[in-house]
């Protein structure tokens, strides 16, 4: 039993309550700012416990297991609640100077603390409803956050987004439903174990498909990704870069729980399908980048592409490929915020996402190029940046299992996501601009901070690889021998 | 019972999925109501129906007898009702915005960020 963690959801919720009662504007940032540091040191703490001490657990109300709502952290939750944290950091320090005034009135501050919490929430859970819970929380929050503003932009976006993520909600509950009906719970760890001693194939593989399309939807894969690209680059930056950084993987992360732990037994069933979307999805994501010409719906549609990596690491199902899943979420989810936050950074000094209208950065901001740089080679994936390496584990652990195919597509993407890439860098910063600026427009402190933050991070993710990749195989072994997990959730004290 | 059950929902579902499937707005919200509706029941209906046997436990025993009925799937419905209304509330608010802003009630007229 471990009460430290209830700090990452008691946090963000203390500090939502704290602003809905502080209205004043400038008290609102520094408060936020104090939450999210507190945040993000308490989520590292929780990491060095786990990394020293294995799997922590925390039953609420202390009920006997597997009655308890148990909320259970293994290294990938580690791992995922300390770069949540990192990131809410980030966006916090951003959001000062950016974000404008009519949107902090409507509360746009306790409302990213209460997406935090769900988001921690999912990570944190090791029951199959209060899954579903977190992740009504977490939307609940992030259809707030789309529709604030009310541009119609927005308002058409964020349709789709709730009309399509409120049926993958309905599809979750409804396999909840089945799984508790056939198994008699939803403690995850307990699932696993009953499954594992009496596994019903008939029964059990309605409710693991229903699984897949569910977290398939809220992960943005292939045929099920239509609402990403439509809504992520309406609102304003900072909130893209939050949903565009952690909410699908989010999704992804459920999709690595569920079918390494509850549904392991069956795992050949499920298999092929996976590798067929991780295919299907890095190729539809990095093509339909391709043929876009806004700044942020390229970066939209390269989630897309990017998550079909992570799918992939999960599809080849070895403890390398799984090192490489979880090494990949964690340098994605900087990358892609970081790449939201220069887009913004973009916008603020020319006033469009439109590339044709955009030029010669280069030579006006040549600091703001490099910064962009970083990430975009990161994504990429060129060495020694982060990417480099989750490329080169899940190819890497594609080449021992012999799927020529799928190395060979995640190569080619690999290329095409440069391309594009260089497409927004000689669009933006290398093309001379239409009208000469008649005034620079000063970015504010608090904007480069966050990039700058995020660009180190990238490259100390690249040359301190060995650590990360340490944390993900101790990650990969975890997840690969679920026993860890179930024990840790149903008999220990 | 089961039988009757299973038939509703599967209609509920149906008709839900018809009607998100058409481009008037405020029949994509009749939809999404249904679908929350049957997987209510669905979850009802799955968990097993059992009649006339109160889950309490009597004087002289320490655990429930088994042929109690479930008392687990209701707390489950009950959460998912509050949550699924919750969402439905914004959901009523954010087309009637979308109404105003778009000056249409028709799905096809709000593509302008699909491209």
């Amino acid at each position: 039993m471990n009460n430290l963690l209830i700090l990452p959801l008691f946090i963000p919720l203390a500090t939502a309550i704290i602003l809905l009662i502080f209205r004043q504007r400038r008290l609102q940032k520094v408060i936020n700012l104090i939450g999210s540091l507190f945040l993000f040191l308490i989520s590292l703490i929780v990491l060095k416990e786990v990394y020293f001490e294995g799997i922590q657990v925390l039953r609420l109300g202390t009920w006997p297991p597997p009655f308890a709502i148990t909320f259970a952290v293994d290294m990938i939750s580690a791992l995922m609640l300390s770069v949540s944290g990192f990131v809410a950091f980030n966006i916090s320090i951003y959001s000062i100077a950016s974000m404008d005034e009519e949107r902090l009135k409507f509360g746009f501050y306790p409302l990213l603390n209460m997406l935090l919490m769900g988001v921690n929430g999912a990570f944190l859970t090791a029951d199959l409803f209060n899954l579903y819970v977190w992740f009504e929380v977490m939307l609940m929050s992030s259809f707030v956050l789309m529709a604030l503003g009310g541009q119609r932009q927005q308002i058409e976006g964020a349709v789709k987004y709730l009309t399509l993520n409120f049926i993958a909600s309905i599809i979750f509950l409804s396999a909840t439903g089945i799984i508790y009906g056939k198994t008699g719970t939803l403690n995850m760890a307990d699932l696993a174990y009953r499954l594992g001693n009496d596994f019903q194939t008939e029964l059990i593989r309605t409710s693991a498909v229903l699984l897949l399309i569910a977290f398939g939807i809220k992960a943005a894969v292939f045929p099920l990704y239509f609402w990403l690209p439509a809504s992520y680059h309406t609102p304003p930056v900072a909130v893209s870069a939050i949903f565009g950084g952690l909410l699908t993987k989010v999704g992804v992360y459920a999709l690595i729980r569920t079918f390494t732990l509850i549904f392991r037994m069956d795992i050949g069933f499920i298999q092929p399908i996976l590798y067929v979307i991780a295919g299907l999805t890095m190729v539809s994501g990095v093509l339909g980048a391709a043929s876009q010409f806004n700044f942020r719906r390229i970066l939209s549609f390269h989630i897309i592409s990017q998550i079909g990596y992570m799918i992939l690491g999960l599809a080849i199902y070895t403890p390398l490929a799984i090192a490489g899943a979880v090494f990949y979420i964690f340098h994605h989810i900087i990358v892609k915020t970081n790449l939201f936050l220069v887009s913004g950074i973009v916008r603020h000094i020319q006033g469009s996402e439109q590339l044709k209208d955009l030029g010669g950065l280069y030579r006006q901001y040549p600091l703001l190029a490099l910064l962009f740089l970083i990430p975009a080679f990161s994504l990429g994936g060129i060495p020694p940046l982060s990417g480099f390496f989750a490329k080169f584990i899940v190819i890497k652990s594609a080449m021992f299992s012999e799927d020529y195919l799928m190395v060979l597509i995640a190569l080619i993407v690999g290329v095409l996501t440069l391309y594009s890439m260089t497409k927004i860098w000689s669009e933006v910063f290398w093309k001379k601009e239409k009208s000469p600026l008649l005034s620079r427009p000063l970015i504010p402190f608090s904007m480069w901070i966050p990039v700058i933050l995020m660009a180190l991070a990238t490259i100390g993710i690249g040359l301190f690889a060995g650590t990360l990749v340490q944390l993900s195989e101790i990650a990969a072994e975890q997840l690969m021998n679920p026993s860890h997990y179930i024990e840790a959730v149903l008999w220990e004290k | 019972m089961e039988i009757v059950l299973a038939v509703v929902i599967g209609v509920l579902y149906g008709a839900g999925l018809y009607l998100i499937l058409r481009r008037n707005i405020v029949k994509l919200v009749f939809g999404l109501v249904l679908l929350s509706q049957a997987t209510n029941l669905l979850i009802f209906t799955a968990s097993g129906l059992t009649r006339a046997k109160i889950p309490i436990i009597s004087e002289n025993a320490s655990t429930l007898s088994s042929s109690a009925a479930d008392p687990l799937p209701q707390a489950l419905i009950l959460t998912a009702i509050v949550i699924s209304f919750g969402i439905l509330a914004f959901a009523l608010v954010l087309l009637r915005k979308a109404f105003r802003v778009v000056g249409s009630d028709d799905l096809d007229d709000m593509r302008s960020t699909d491209l």
